[in-house]
Formats: structure tokens, C-alpha cells, sequence
């Protein structure tokens, strides 16, 4: 298991994909892949730091990397602010975001895109994301 | 971080941006404010890729909520240069279908004409 804990801060952001882009390199993840990944990563922890936690600093988040073995990693995001209710996400029209020009929506829908596997729970005062990819 | 530069091509007067390193949601807000400055100051925009190395949904936010402005004022604007990894996540939302993207420089300067 690898954990990478930082702040609640956009800034942070290169921080965690380097985290990750070291992390899913010692597992064997081809460079395309990892790019993906990568990616998902980032936008579940940029939602948290934005939207759950309005970066504030003072607020941590951790990432859990575990290589589930059999080519396939699984990550758990772990923040304490406002929970992101994931049942109730709708997949946002494309049409629709260039019309209205409200951008929200299109990290979720890029992770859904990548990932194998996405979960979202709240559970006591912590939410906890929880991806699986297979690679 | 990300790194923008603009110029303007003295022969065919044509805008550039140049966009060099990552656009996430940390930087994104620098790719908004040279689009929008480019679009008040040119209806001919290139958009350099070449040195574009990740980008995240901020940044393809940026691109797509300036789709109906460039269309409305009759903007010619193409993107090119992309690494095959940057193109996979415009693929992924189907951006590749609603932005002018390009392989090179010089299709590029073919299609904003």
C-alpha cells in the first residue's frame, strides 16, 4: 500500500500525479495508461479540494495506492469536507455545457471514462472515493 | 505549472498561442485569460500544442465554453500539435469532434485561412 497525504490545495495537484505517475511506473503501467490514470486521479482530488473542501489548506486529503495484484491497481481518496453525493450525478449533455457555458461535470464524466470502477461514500464525518482500474 | 506565450505572424497576421507544460485546475484560469484575449483581438487563432504535456478537464472546459463565441463571431480556430496522449483526453469527451484540431503547423495554417 502507498499513501500520499497532502492539504486541500489546487497547487497540490502536480504534487499527487507526481505521486501517482511514480507509484503506477513501479507497478509496470504502460505510459498510456499511466496518463489516464493519472488523470482520474487528479480530477477526484481536484472535486475534493474545490468542491468539498472550498480549498481550504488547513484540510487534508490522502490517497491510498494499492496494487490489487493480477494488473490491477485500486485507489481510495479519503477528505473530510462536504460529501459529493455520486448517486445523484447526471452525465452532463456536451451540447448543453457549451451552451450554458458551466463546465461542472466533465471530471466526473472523464473518471467514469477511465476508470473500471468508481465509488463514492460517506461514511461518519470522512468520505471516501474508491476507483479500480485494470491495466 | 504552465507557460503561455502569444504572437501575432507579421505575414498572415495571425493570432498564436502557445501553450507549454500542464493545464490543470490550478492553471487553467491562464489558458481562459489568453483565450479570451486572443478572441477580442483576432479572428484567426492558432492554438500551439506541441509543448502541451498534461491536460485536465479545467482545461478542456476552457476550450469548450468558448465553442459558441468562436462560432458566433466567425472565429477561425484550430488546435495542433497535440502529443497522442493529450489528444486521447479531448477523444475521450469527444472534443475531437467539436474543436478544428490539427496534426502540424502547417495544416493548421491551412484551416484557419
Amino acid at each position: 500500500m502507498h499513501q500520499f497525504k497532502t492539504s486541500c490545495a489546487k497547487e497540490k495537484l502536480k504534487e499527487i500525479r507526481a505521486f501517482v505517475a511514480e507509484t503506477l511506473g513501479n507497478m509496470g503501467v504502460s505510459e498510456n495508461e499511466c496518463h489516464k490514470i493519472i488523470l482520474a486521479v487528479d480530477e477526484v482530488c481536484a472535486n475534493l479540494i474545490i468542491h468539498s473542501n472550498q480549498c481550504d489548506a488547513s484540510e487534508k486529503l490522502e490517497l491510498f495506492v494499492e496494487d490489487h495484484g493480477d494488473h490491477c491497481v485500486i485507489f481510495e481518496i479519503i477528505d473530510h469536507g462536504k460529501g459529493f453525493v455520486y448517486d445523484s450525478y447526471k452525465e452532463p449533455d456536451l451540447e448543453e455545457i457549451i451552451r450554458s457555458r458551466k463546465k461542472g461535470g466533465l471530471g466526473i464524466m472523464l473518471v467514469r471514462n477511465i476508470m473500471d470502477k468508481v465509488e463514492f461514500k460517506i461514511e461518519k464525518n470522512r468520505n471516501i472515493c474508491r476507483m479500480m482500474k485494470k491495466f | 505549472m504552465v507557460n503561455i506565450e502569444k504572437q501575432i505572424d507579421e505575414q498572415t497576421g495571425h493570432y498564436e498561442i502557445i501553450v507549454i507544460g500542464e493545464v490543470d485546475a490550478s492553471s487553467s484560469i491562464h489558458l481562459d485569460e489568453a483565450l479570451t484575449t486572443a478572441m477580442t483581438e483576432s479572428k484567426h487563432i492558432l492554438v500551439d500544442l506541441r509543448g502541451l504535456d498534461y491536460i485536465s478537464s479545467a482545461g478542456l472546459g476552457v476550450f469548450m465554453s468558448n465553442i459558441q463565441e468562436i462560432e458566433a463571431e466567425g472565429i477561425r480556430f484550430v488546435l495542433f500539435g497535440m502529443k497522442e496522449k493529450v489528444f486521447e483526453v479531448f477523444e475521450i469527451l469527444g472534443l475531437d469532434q467539436l474543436l478544428v484540431i490539427k496534426k502540424d503547423k502547417e495544416e493548421a495554417l491551412e484551416a484557419v485561412k
